[in-house]
């Protein structure tokens, strides 16, 4: 049987999301939106700044959940595109005395690039080999920006100072909430960017491609153009994720953005549940709090207790949190029927 | 009627004089996290991920502290000591931190683990004006008081200790042939700029060759191999434990017997010589500054008694051999030490001054000779290390006590 022939009659790896299923109803996405623009007023500034990585992350979750949601290639590399993009935005600022809103389209710019290029020989593999090949793009990246060569810019292994921005226009707020709202700007762009790009021709060029390759290529979908794309496409959006953290963090080092990175990634889009956008923020906040909740509950077992919690979500909710909201759903159908 | 009133006056009189002399005699100066009470420490150790071994110094601080307290605490203050894990990874170590000083509000972060972790918390810290005390890692750069005048290190630099084998190679074997292996980070180039630095002229032709290996690799065979067809004879090990002990190891298995350097981070007899055989480790050389608990020399030490009888009731389930368990108690006595000498003024500006105070302290577990100084331009605690040979099973020091200071 031929690798072709092997695919071709395979289950696909992910299972077909319909694309309305894919966002939210326009009245719970004001009611998310404005407790996002709201809650930071009353709350501390590490709790902002906890918030604000919510949203970094949730970025980068969302940019994985394009590529295995949307298109159905797995990446275990995002690490890589994420690292590429803090240091393109952490260089920018410190070597060359760029403003920091500036750095993000470039990262964003230099990782699409990155990624389409990826997406070329990636195209030979497909299922597990695509996530072994990426997977090695993860464990390479933290070596290559510790090479002598790039030291000059990359600071080497003591990694990079990014100095934080202030709030412009001498407004009245610290650069945590500035920082926040910022970023909270830059994710509602990309989310609702995102949410179009998933119901455009490419988006649905994506689905097909996902749902099943030959079927797509006969319907006359140029399945290499596309495949790389959403490669490229999610490596910008890491990339932009990337640069932001750098700036959030105010500091850049190899030993940031190892394969762990590109696993919590990997974690939060799958507990958010695969192919639904919005999950990729609950995914973030389950990367984020159940570490610090597990080390809450027993500081030598963290990594245990971490496990055992990972695992019931897994069993309990095999898909995530899209699961926990449609059952949420149905039961606020049933009362209002009642 | 008018006893009463005389009555009132002289007690009213005599309120007045104990509450203004009472605030006058006490002078209590406190900054967020301390009281009357408490004294609340925050920390960050590695207690998951890839450094989760030094999760242990954590565990003895902690342990160490609440012996301090049932003594009846510093000048009758309770330590509250908050330790987090940040999973030696720098974005995790920012998060924690920001909520030991912004959530918890610490008075200040004592020993936080790692260089990586350090560098990413230190402007943050600065910033704030909240001290970064006693930084558990060995790089050069915590001692710049000038730019950072809130952080200070503990530990000697592995650039000191690079020179104070370069300054034992210069006098013992002038015409020695050096290969180095060291680690990848910065931690390994630090050592070798130490090295260099020490040599001075010499260093280009005395290094006959410098190799490098990755954590990431599983062996270093090849590496060492390469180094024994340079036709050096002199083998510098710049390695962490597990590196450490399979280099020693290889060496014995190619038969190449050059003269065998190993740095004080992989010198531990529990984690390295031990596994990797006292028959093939026997005459390498390193240096020291802390005692080491697995050597039988210093059971009769009233300081490494004091250390024992310490494990024993605080922290029985603590393994002897790991040299964690030194490390943590010489970096918690050194920090009761400061503030003790802080007494009622808890500040955090205080406690900086305190802490770049310190004359010819030594910490039970510090090898004799070894004292901490520091001053407000010298913010390097222990800038000494002594020579040591491992014969039969366990380290020899030999020589005096030598100073790797960075002039």
């Amino acid at each position: 049987m031929s690798a072709v022939e092997e695919i071709a009659s395979q289950a696909p790896a992910v299972e077909a999301v319909p694309k309305r299923a894919m966002t939210l109803s326009s009245g719970t996405a004001f009611v998310i939106v404005l407790l996002l623009l709201v809650v930071p007023l009353f709350v501390k500034n590490f709790i902002i700044f906890q918030m604000t990585m919510l949203l970094i992350y949730g970025l980068a979750v969302l940019a994985l959940n394009i590529l295995t949601g949307g298109s159905g290639q797995f990446s275990l590399g995002n690490s890589a595109f994420y690292a590429i993009g803090a240091y393109t935005s952490a260089i920018l600022m410190e070597q060359y005395n760029v403003n920091y809103a500036l750095t993000l389209p470039v990262a964003g710019v230099i990782c699409f690039g990155a990624g389409f290029l990826f997406g070329q020989p990636a195209l030979r593999l497909s299922g597990v080999y695509l996530a072994l090949a990426t997977f090695a793009l993860a464990t390479a990246m933290p070596q290559i920006l510790k090479l002598g060569f790039f030291e000059q810019w990359t600071g080497g292994v003591q990694g990079l100072v990014v100095t934080k921005p202030d709030a412009p226009f001498g407004l009245p707020m610290s650069q945590d909430m500035w920082l926040y709202y910022f970023t909270l700007a830059i994710t509602i762009a990309i989310y609702i960017f995102s949410v179009n790009l998933l119901r455009s021709r490419s988006g649905r060029a994506f689905m097909a491609i996902r749902d099943n390759e030959i079927a797509a290529s006969a319907m006359g979908i140029d399945v290499a153009t596309y495949k790389t794309l959403a490669f490229g496409v999610s490596a910008g959006i890491t990339g932009v994720a990337g640069g932001l953290g750098a700036i959030a963090v105010q500091f850049v080092a190899p030993d940031s953005y190892t394969i762990t990175l590109a696993i919590s990634l990997f974690l939060g889009m799958v507990v958010g549940g695969v192919g639904w956008l919005p999950g990729s923020f609950v995914g973030s906040a389950f990367i984020i709090f159940v570490p610090n909740i597990a080390e809450g509950i027993s500081k030598g077992l963290s990594g245990a207790v971490f496990g055992v919690l990972l695992f019931l979500v897994i069993f309990l909710v095999p898909h995530g949190s899209r699961q926990v909201a449609m059952v949420a759903q149905q039961l606020l159908g049933k009362l209002r029927k009642n | 009627m008018q006893v009463v009133q005389q009555l009132r006056i002289a007690a009213l009189a005599t309120a007045v004089i104990a509450l203004t002399s009472g605030g006058a005699l006490a002078q209590k100066k406190y900054d967020t996290g301390a009281s009357d009470t408490e004294i609340k420490i925050g920390n960050i150790m590695p207690y998951s991920g890839p450094a989760s071994a030094y999760g242990v110094i954590g565990k003895t601080e902690e342990a160490y502290f609440k012996k301090i307290n049932a003594e009846g605490g510093i000048n009758g203050r309770k330590i509250n000591f908050v330790t987090y894990d940040d999973a030696y990874s720098p974005p995790k170590a920012v998060e924690q931190v920001r909520k030991l000083v912004e959530s918890d509000e610490v008075l200040f972060v004592f020993n936080p683990l790692g260089t990586p972790s350090n560098s990413a918390i230190q402007k943050y810290l600065n910033g704030k004006k909240i001290p970064q005390l006693f930084v558990a890692t060995g790089a050069t750069k915590w001692n710049d008081p000038k730019n950072f005048p809130w952080t200070m290190g503990w530990q000697p630099s592995y650039q000191s200790e690079g020179r104070i084998y370069a300054k034992y190679l210069l006098k013992e074997k002038p015409g020695a042939k050096i290969g180095v292996l060291f680690q990848n980070d910065d931690f390994g180039k630090d050592y070798l700029k130490g090295l260099k630095d020490g040599l001075g002229d010499k260093a280009a032709s005395m290094i006959v060759m410098e190799e490098s290996y990755e954590t990431s690799e599983p062996s270093i065979d090849g590496h060492i191999v390469k180094l024994k067809a340079s036709g050096a004879d002199v083998f510098f090990s710049v390695t962490t434990p597990k590196f450490a002990a399979q280099a020693i190891k290889k060496l014995a298995e190619i038969d190449w017997h050059p003269l065998h350097l190993v740095v004080n981070v992989s010198a531990s007899v529990g984690s390295v010589i031990k596994p990797a055989g006292f028959e093939n480790s026997q005459g390498i050389l390193s240096a020291a500054y802390a005692k080491d608990a697995a050597d039988a020399q210093w059971d009769n030490d009233p300081g490494m008694k004091k250390f024992f009888e310490f494990l024993a009731q605080y922290y029985p389930d603590a393994n002897k051999l790991d040299s964690s368990t030194v490390y943590g108690y010489g970096a918690a006595q050194t920090l009761v030490k400061v503030l003790q000498m802080c007494g009622d003024d808890l500040t955090r500006a205080n406690v900086m001054k305190q802490a770049a105070s310190l004359k010819d302290f030594a910490p039970d577990t510090l090898l004799p000779g070894v004292k901490i100084n520091t001053s407000a331009t010298d913010f390097a605690p222990i800038e000494q290390l002594q020579m040591m040979r491992f014969k039969g099973e366990k380290w020899e020091l030999f020589g005096e006590a030598i100073s790797g200071a960075i002039e």
